[in-house]
């Protein structure tokens, strides 16, 4: 996973609450085998309308998503994180995200923000008068900087920590790999392995 | 104070022990033994490892089988559903990649994985075993930990052969007295969920217990402990003795020579303390206990063969109420028929609960020399192509195809019917399989859960039945000629 500092890019605004995970990404892209490549599953049934603000210029290469109340509600699939950065997002901006979305964020390297409303409210005036404009997610100072707004958010410390040390949780494990390999060492001998195969006769 | 089986277990694998980060203890690292892994829930955990650049920390702990999608008919063409034969081709892919060994359909170790397992002697007691299945459950037969996981824990496991996971609550359930000829380990663990419920299990390792469990055979075990995940359960489990022993004792990975009386000397201990205490504790009497079926869409919506569909107005609770109302819409089902006026169209033999070589042998026993009624279609899939073999060996497919049933190859099949074999919407069935939720068998399809023997004698007369409803058999020459097959009784 990535370390993220600090990020800049164009903001968008999405003024709607209650996005569930299902607009964020519908279920018949969940049968996929594959881990990446869902950018074109992103919001996929608003984005059928062509005026939805994802398909036009400037947001199509926009970075950071302005949303309203109570992001990334409704079913715990992942795929919902994988599509939005798939998309291109580093970060998502909200008043109230759901648990699970914000849980699963945070482990595949996507900043969940948390803001208060009126301040939402004050960089979608920004990216309204200025459309293309840029917002700045800076985790270390935990601020949110678009145009003259200046804003903190909320993120807890474990998480903050995860981002900005780059740690999705195999790279948290990893990080004790000399205990894995000691516990290893200890292990009886009659414990079975896979390999090499041994068939009945 | 003593520990529990679970618990011996589970102390035995930390890796590191979780921190306790504010009021709040973080989950203990768990080193893992034994991950099996199959087509549906293994892509995008391997993709995962490529594109971080990650290796397989554990090839050598790692089996893979096809089993969801393969076909049961046909198995040498194409797999012709498109998502299935991706699927499989992606596992042997990424098996090839990684250095997984994987037992492919034609393979004479194919088959669900959870049968696969125990049958070549991976599955040993003491150990923690995962896969991306819910019904990894069935290991904790042996006495190992067994636990189901999502995808971004398979990944975890792949990646670094631990888990982190925080400490479950544990049950005991206490099955005391002898069963009834004709009622088997199935109709214990239905019974159960109708008790506890599908919640009721919902963050305990169940442990189960008492004269009835310990006089089961692994095979029986391995059904109760496989619809553990069907009381809500993280696990279920048997304190592992001589029976276990003389299962698991020439299979291909089970220890040999000093290293197997060194491991038989460690799994001795694996059972719980006398002083150690349960978080609850559940009783049920083996010795009333009669063929248990479900009549609705959740495995806990069971009564016992001889008893009639429920009415609404039998639950106090509204939600119950309203639950027994919708399933008996769904199932297309009067308050107060008698089940065993249920009439059915298809009998599923088979699945990870129920399609083992004992249960084969059950079924075979019910039907032999009997005619199957005309109008039930009944589908026979082994849970291996092991299974297969040793049922062909042993002349049982003689008795099913005699009997009219279809002797199908192994796999998953009916149970989700992933693959071509699922219900038509509205059929019947009585199934051996673990769930009955609505479409689960196929679109608008009805199930009922019954043991392997309800599922022979309803084969016989029709409506669920058990054998004791039956006629006796009759005389060899009246009916079509007998089949003599060996009754062979011990497993390979
Ligand atoms: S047989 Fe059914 S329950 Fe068992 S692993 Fe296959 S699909 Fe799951």
């Amino acid at each position: 996973m990535e370390k993220i500092t600090t990020h800049t890019g164009i903001g968008v605004p999405l003024r709607q609450s209650n996005v569930d995970t299902d607009q964020i990404i519908p279920a018949v892209y969940l049968k996929r085998i594959t881990r990446t490549g869902f950018e074109d599953a992103l919001f996929a049934e608003w984005r059928k309308d062509e005026n939805f603000i994802l398909n036009r210029e400037p947001y199509t290469r926009a970075s950071v998503l302005v949303a309203g109340p109570d992001f990334g509600t409704g079913s715990s699939r992942e795929h919902a994180v994988w599509a939005l950065k798939d998309f291109g997002f580093k970060a998502v901006l909200s008043s109230r995200f759901a648990d699970i979305f914000r849980g699963n964020s945070g482990k595949q390297g996507l900043v969940a923000a948390q803001l208060a409303q009126d301040d939402i409210e004050l960089i979608w005036k920004v990216l309204d008068n200025e459309p293309g404009a840029e917002v700045t997610v800076d985790l270390q100072a935990r601020t949110a900087v678009c145009g003259s707004v200046t804003a903190p958010f909320q993120i807890d410390d474990y998480t903050r920590w995860r981002l900005l040390e780059g740690l999705d949780d195999i790279g948290l494990t990893l990080r004790h790999k000399e205990d894995i390999t000691a516990f290893e060492e200890k292990r009886p001998a009659y414990k079975p392995t896979t390999l090499p195969a041994l068939l009945q006769g | 104070m003593g520990k529990t089986l679970a618990e011996k277990v589970w102390d035995s694998h930390i890796v590191r022990k979780g921190e306790v980060v504010g009021s709040e203890a973080q989950p203990d690292l768990l080193y893992i033994d034994l991950h099996l892994v199959h087509e549906v829930t293994s892509p995008q955990a391997f993709e995962g490892l490529r594109l971080a650049g990650r290796p397989l920390r554990r090839p050598d702990l790692t089996i893979a089988t096809e089993d969801h999608n393969t076909p049961t008919l046909d198995i040498d063409k194409p797999i012709a559903d498109l998502t299935s034969r991706t699927q499989i081709e992606t596992l042997r892919t990424n098996c090839r990649e990684f250095g997984v060994r994987l037992h492919s359909l034609g393979d004479a170790e194919q088959g669900i994985v959870h049968v696969v397992g125990p049958q070549l002697g991976l599955t040993q007691p003491g150990l923690t075993v995962v896969c991306g299945d819910s019904h990894t459950s069935t290991h904790g037969a042996f006495g190992a930990l067994a636990i189901g996981i999502g995808t971004s824990e398979v990944e975890h496991v792949m990646a670094t052969q631990t888990l982190s996971l925080k400490p479950f609550r544990t049950m005991g359930i206490t099955v005391e007295g002898t069963l009834k000829p004709g009622v088997t380990s199935k109709d214990i663990i239905l019974a159960i969920i109708a008790k506890i419920g599908t919640g009721g299990g919902q963050g305990y390792v169940l442990e189960f217990r008492g004269s009835a469990i310990r006089s089961l055979s692994m095979e029986a075990r391995m059904t109760i402990c496989n619809m553990s995940i069907e009381a809500g359960a993280r696990a279920g489990m048997v304190a592992p003795d001589d029976i276990t022993f003389d299962y698991l004792k020439g299979r291909p990975h089970a220890p040999q020579g000093a290293e197997w009386d060194a491991a038989v000397v460690d799994w001795r201990s694996l059972r719980t303390d006398d002083d150690a205490v349960f978080d609850a504790e559940v009783f049920l009497d083996a010795d009333d206990l009669e063929p248990f079926v479900t009549w609705g869409t959740n495995p806990g919506q069971g009564v016992s063969l001889s008893q009639s569909v429920p009415a609404p107005e039998d639950f106090a609770d509204e939600n119950d109420r309203a639950a027994c109302e919708r399933a008996l819409d769904y199932m297309a089902l009067a308050p107060r028929t008698p089940m065993k006026d249920i009439r059915v169209d298809t009998v599923f033999l088979g699945s990870c609960t129920n399609s083992r070589i004992e249960d084969l042998r059950i079924a075979a026993d019910i039907i032999r020399g009997r005619e199957k009624d005309p109008a039930i279609r009944m589908m026979v899939v082994p849970g291996s192509a092991r299974v297969r073999l040793e049922a062909e060996t042993e002349g049982l497919d003689q008795v099913f195809k005699d009997f009219g049933a279809e002797w199908r190859f192994a796999g998953c099949s009916m149970c989700l019917g992933m693959n071509p074999d699922q219900l038509a919407p509205g059929e019947r069935c009585a199934s051996t399989s673990n769930r009955n939720f609505e479409g689960r068998q196929g679109k608008g399809g009805r199930t009922h859960l019954v043991s392997p023997v309800v599922a022979a004698a309803t084969a016989v007369r029709g409506t669920l039945s058990s054998p004791s409803d039956l006629d006796p058999v009759p005389p060899v020459g009246t009916l079509r000629p007998s089949v003599t097959a060996p009754t062979a009784t011990t497993a390979v």
